[in-house]
């Protein structure tokens, strides 16, 4: 069983005094358990079980505007007073930085709502094993594939964030993750691609033979790519890839980013960085949602934010020390976004794929191509070529670029939004950049 | 018994004779498994934005608990040390491998070589010494150069401890420092902004490195890299040569080659090499090995995750391909050996094969002949990153400094791109080898099924003859 709400209280309380005792004039204190149960399948025969039962600490003391931080996962008592005693000495020798501090009291959360993140259920490895059989079953049913390998996750979180400020609240959330990697091979090529799903709830987790089935689909769409030559087109991301654009837009809107003039969405609120039809929100009260949160990660309440409205930037993403430097409020994005989307576009996938002639449709990208101090952006692509809103042929070793600055400018959205992940995005097509290929 | 395993068996309710009797037991009907302890401590000091953001120490300590049976793996791992603990990971294991019929192979390899010191490079050095030096950096960078925005510069120190504790009472154990010192620029010049990153690092004492002339070296290296850049204009986009520089550009071989040479890919026959053992994948001239036996380098161990000792595993020799890389596991299902090549990021993971310092050795040529040669192409000196799809084998990495190739002649800089192409098949574009071999400087980590593992690599300039360049313009 995860470590209960009292445990994880305790072992706060007593790193809190004793800090204080030692001398901090502040302090901040996280304390976490996770336990997951996985079990893995390859060719439709259990591969490997693994538990894992993860307790952690991080401790931040401050002295004035000194501040240094430890982290361990041993919480035996004579190990944390080591510990401490040595965060205090460090902080004494830091410098110090006019903008360290806890946050304003006024915007530490009141209450942790109920968002219906934890499920009790508990599904037994053997239960496990049975799902995996029958995803691997379905996923095998054409002679193409060649390799099934599958995995489920169970897992469970509970912690506790307390500072000297008086604030001490936590809540437990539960995760249940079935997917499963395929690869299928014919004369000319061999080829791998994925399903993936996430849930707070063991019931909404989709039914095996639909994931397999769906993996092995997406993998033999993939047999005998073709390259193409370079040239300008229009290109259509896929969901998935799609939602990592907008994970990049919100590194890009991070203070951290802006207050060090590392971002090339810097000094750009309240101006058009999106064409007109874009709106991009963070709402962390979703039910259920993957990224939901009553409080950031230095506690700290957060609300819903319309991040872009009509194509103009309306917030960065603030925590505390950030929030100072550039003189604003903390908005509660200590640790990033919660439930992060872009609101559905106009018309259908349908429409999308038929607004031009040709077009190139992406299903993966390799590459670490996202420059967010310049905007330029470069990967590594696999796809399928569109011509006249048909799919024609699979796409491989080519790449695709442009600058984030005119591809936000030039999406147009799909009304196809689901909510998958954390981040989440409709069919994306951006019009004007370059595929390199032949 | 070595004292920094102390914090298992003497601070908890664990008897050393209890816990081999519980391993013993647990893997009695198992092929092979053990105890993996681990005491880790780090630090990393950051200054960012002119001040000393961050001073951080962590320590962690946890055990994995692991039992093979024929395929099947089962693993159990907590960072709590007790008896309850650790009987509660044998059942977990037990109930996984409950049909079990295997017989322990107690065999493994000896030696007493060692490829680093048993230091702790943490307390070596006052915090108050590394703080002086990362103020130093930034004064001396913003100082040079009156286009300096940002500096951001890092220390990171380790001392990782591990034992490994077979069926049988067999203990084995290594002590593994490591550091890094990393230092990033990002320059404004008329209304452009770019950046610069170097770092240096490896398994030893900041000692050297606190040293003035060498971060003043890595400061020098950071700056040149973003002011190239930003004098850079867009990249070429299409099939075109491409001559890569030595040392650091060797992630190439990493992505291209390396992944797809791992025992565990091939074992499943999803690596695109799986069926090309003996055969000619390079052209001749090309040697690849992957060598965890360099003294004090980033890749280096002493011995693996599993205990078998590290050695010079020759890959490809003169376009031949010669071995793959194993770990116990997949070196048992294919009947070979284990290379030593079996790692883990921490006691969190189950062991897989993975690389160490993965080299191209020399060949003859010089880097001019292969720029003279070239009419039209790129010449790749900085790379930031790669990643490889190890199943249709193509791969990429992304250029972090680089020049095109007019005639002959080294042009204009490059932005940066992304380049493609296929594992399998590149090392046969590869028209030429030269005779200036370089390690990187140490700062590689390579990130496998969600695991990070510090690694290196090393190659002498190539002329490769085709290579798809990622870049806007057409």
């Amino acid at each position: 069983m995860v470590k209960d709400q009292n445990y994880l209280e305790n072992k706060a309380s007593y790193c809190l005094d004793l800090a204080k005792k030692l001398g901090a004039t502040d302090i901040s204190v996280f304390v976490g358990n996770s336990i997951s149960e996985t079990v893995n399948f390859r060719n439709k025969k259990l591969d490997e079980s693994n538990r894992s039962d993860n307790l952690g600490i991080d401790i931040t003391t401050y002295i004035g505007k000194k501040k240094s931080s430890i982290s361990s996962s041993n919480l035996l008592n004579d190990n944390l007073n080591i510990l401490i005693e040595k965060c205090i000495e460090t902080t004494k020798n830091t410098p110090e930085d006019e903008f360290n501090s806890l946050p304003d009291k006024d915007l530490l959360a009141k209450e942790v709502k109920d968002l219906n993140l934890y499920d009790d259920n508990h599904i037994e490895n053997d239960d496990k094993i049975k799902y995996l059989s029958r995803l691997e079953i379905a996923a095998s049913n054409d002679k193409r594939i060649v390799n099934t390998e599958s995995s489920f996750v169970e897992d469970k979180s509970n912690f506790i964030l307390a500072n000297s400020d008086g604030f001490c609240k936590g809540f437990k959330t539960s995760s249940f993750i079935a997917s499963s990697v395929v690869v299928a091979k014919d004369d000319k090529s061999m080829e791998r691609d994925y399903e993936y799903n996430q849930k707070c709830h063991l019931k909404d987790i989709k039914n095996a033979e639909e994931l397999g089935k769906k993996a092995a689909e997406q993998t033999i769409k993939k047999l005998s790519p073709k390259k193409i030559g370079s040239e300008k087109i229009a290109i259509i991301f896929d969901k998935r890839i799609a939602k990592g654009i907008l994970s990049t837009f919100a590194s890009a809107i991070s203070s951290s980013a802006i207050s060090r003039g590392t971002s090339f969405l810097k000094d750009k609120i309240n101006q058009k960085i999106f064409s007109d039809t874009i709106n991009v929100l963070d709402k962390p009260d979703i039910l259920k949602g993957l990224g939901s949160k009553s409080f950031d990660s230095e506690g700290v309440k957060i609300d819903t934010l319309k991040l872009v409205e009509q194509g103009i930037l309306n917030h960065y993403l603030i925590d505390t020390y950030n929030g100072k430097k550039l003189n604003l409020k903390s908005n509660g994005r200590c640790g990033g976004t919660s439930n992060l989307y872009f609101e559905n576009g106009k018309i259908s996938f349908k429409d999308l794929i038929n607004s031009n002639s040709k077009s190139l449709y992406i299903t993966e990208t390799i590459g670490h191509g996202s420059n967010i101090v310049t905007g330029d952006y470069s990967v590594g692509a696999t796809g399928f070529l569109i011509e006249n809103g048909e799919f024609k042929y699979p796409i491989n070793e080519i790449t695709i670029a442009g600058n984030f600055k005119d591809m936000f400018q030039n999406i147009t959205l799909a009304n196809d939004l689901e909510f998958e992940y954390s981040v989440n995005s409709p069919t994306m097509m951006v019009e004007g950049m370059v595929v390199a290929g032949k | 018994m070595y004292f920094f395993m102390s914090d298992f068996f003497e601070k908890s309710n664990l008897s050393r004779n209890e816990t081999e009797k519980i391993i013993s037991d647990t893997l009695k009907n198992c092929d092979d498994g053990e105890l993996y302890l681990e005491n880790s401590k780090s630090e990393s000091i950051l200054l960012d934005d002119n001040k000393i953001k961050n001073s951080n120490y962590n320590s962690d300590l946890g055990f994995g608990f692991r039992a093979v049976s024929d395929e099947i793996v089962a693993y159990s791992h907590s960072n709590e040390i007790s008896k309850n603990s650790l009987k509660q990971s044998s059942e977990s294991l037990k109930s996984t491998l409950k049909s079990a019929k295997g017989s322990y192979n107690h065999s493994i390899p000896k030696s007493n070589k060692k490829y680093y010191k048993n230091i702790n490079p943490i307390e070596q050095k006052t915090l108050d010494s590394k703080i002086e030096i990362l103020n130093k950096v930034n004064q001396y960078l913003r100082s040079k150069d009156n286009n300096v925005k940002q500096v951001t510069a890092n220390f990171s120190g380790e001392q990782k401890s591990i034992e490994i504790i077979r069926s049988g009472g067999e203990t084995l154990t290594d002590v593994r420092p490591l550091i890094r010192f990393n230092v990033s620029v990002m320059l404004e010049k008329n209304g452009r902004k770019e950046s610069g990153v170097y770092g240096i690092g490896g398994r030893q004492s900041y000692d050297s490195y606190l040293r003035e002339d060498n971060w003043k070296n890595v400061c020098d290296e950071a700056l040149r890299i973003a002011s190239v850049n930003l004098e850079s204009k867009p990249a070429p986009a299409g099939e075109m040569k491409v001559v890569l520089g030595p040392g650091w550009p060797a992630i190439l071989i990493h992505e291209a080659i390396g992944h797809g040479l791992e025992g565990d890919f091939n074992r499943k026959k999803t690596s695109a090499f799986h069926n090309l053992m003996g055969q000619k994948v390079a052209s001749e001239g090309v040697t690849i090995v992957d060598d965890g036996t360099i003294d004090n380098r980033r890749g280096s161990l002493t011995i693996d995750d599993e205990g078998t000792p590290t050695e010079k595993t020759v890959l490809i020799e003169n376009g031949i391909l010669k071995n793959f890389m194993q770990d116990r596991l997949n070196a048992r299902l294919m009947k070979t050996r284990s290379t030593g090549s079996g790692r883990r990021e921490n006691y969190r993971h189950i062991v897989l094969p993975r690389m160490r310092n993965t080299m191209m050795l020399n060949g003859k040529q010089t880097q001019e002949e292969m720029i003279k040669s070239v009419d039209k192409g790129i010449f790749a000196v900085s790379f930031g990153g790669g990643q490889v799809d190890i199943t249709s084998g193509k791969f990429v990495f992304n250029c972090t400094e680089a020049y095109e190739i007019i005639n002959g002649k080294i042009g204009s800089p490059i932005k940066g791109a992304t380049l493609i192409g296929d594992g399998p098949s590149i090392l046969r574009e590869v028209s030429m080898v030269g005779n200036d071999m370089m390690l990187d400087p140490g700062i590689g980590t390579c990130g496998k099924a969600g695991q990070g593992v510090p690694v290196g690599v090393a190659q002498p300039s190539i002329l490769i003859d085709k290579m798809t360049v990622g870049g806007t313009k057409l």
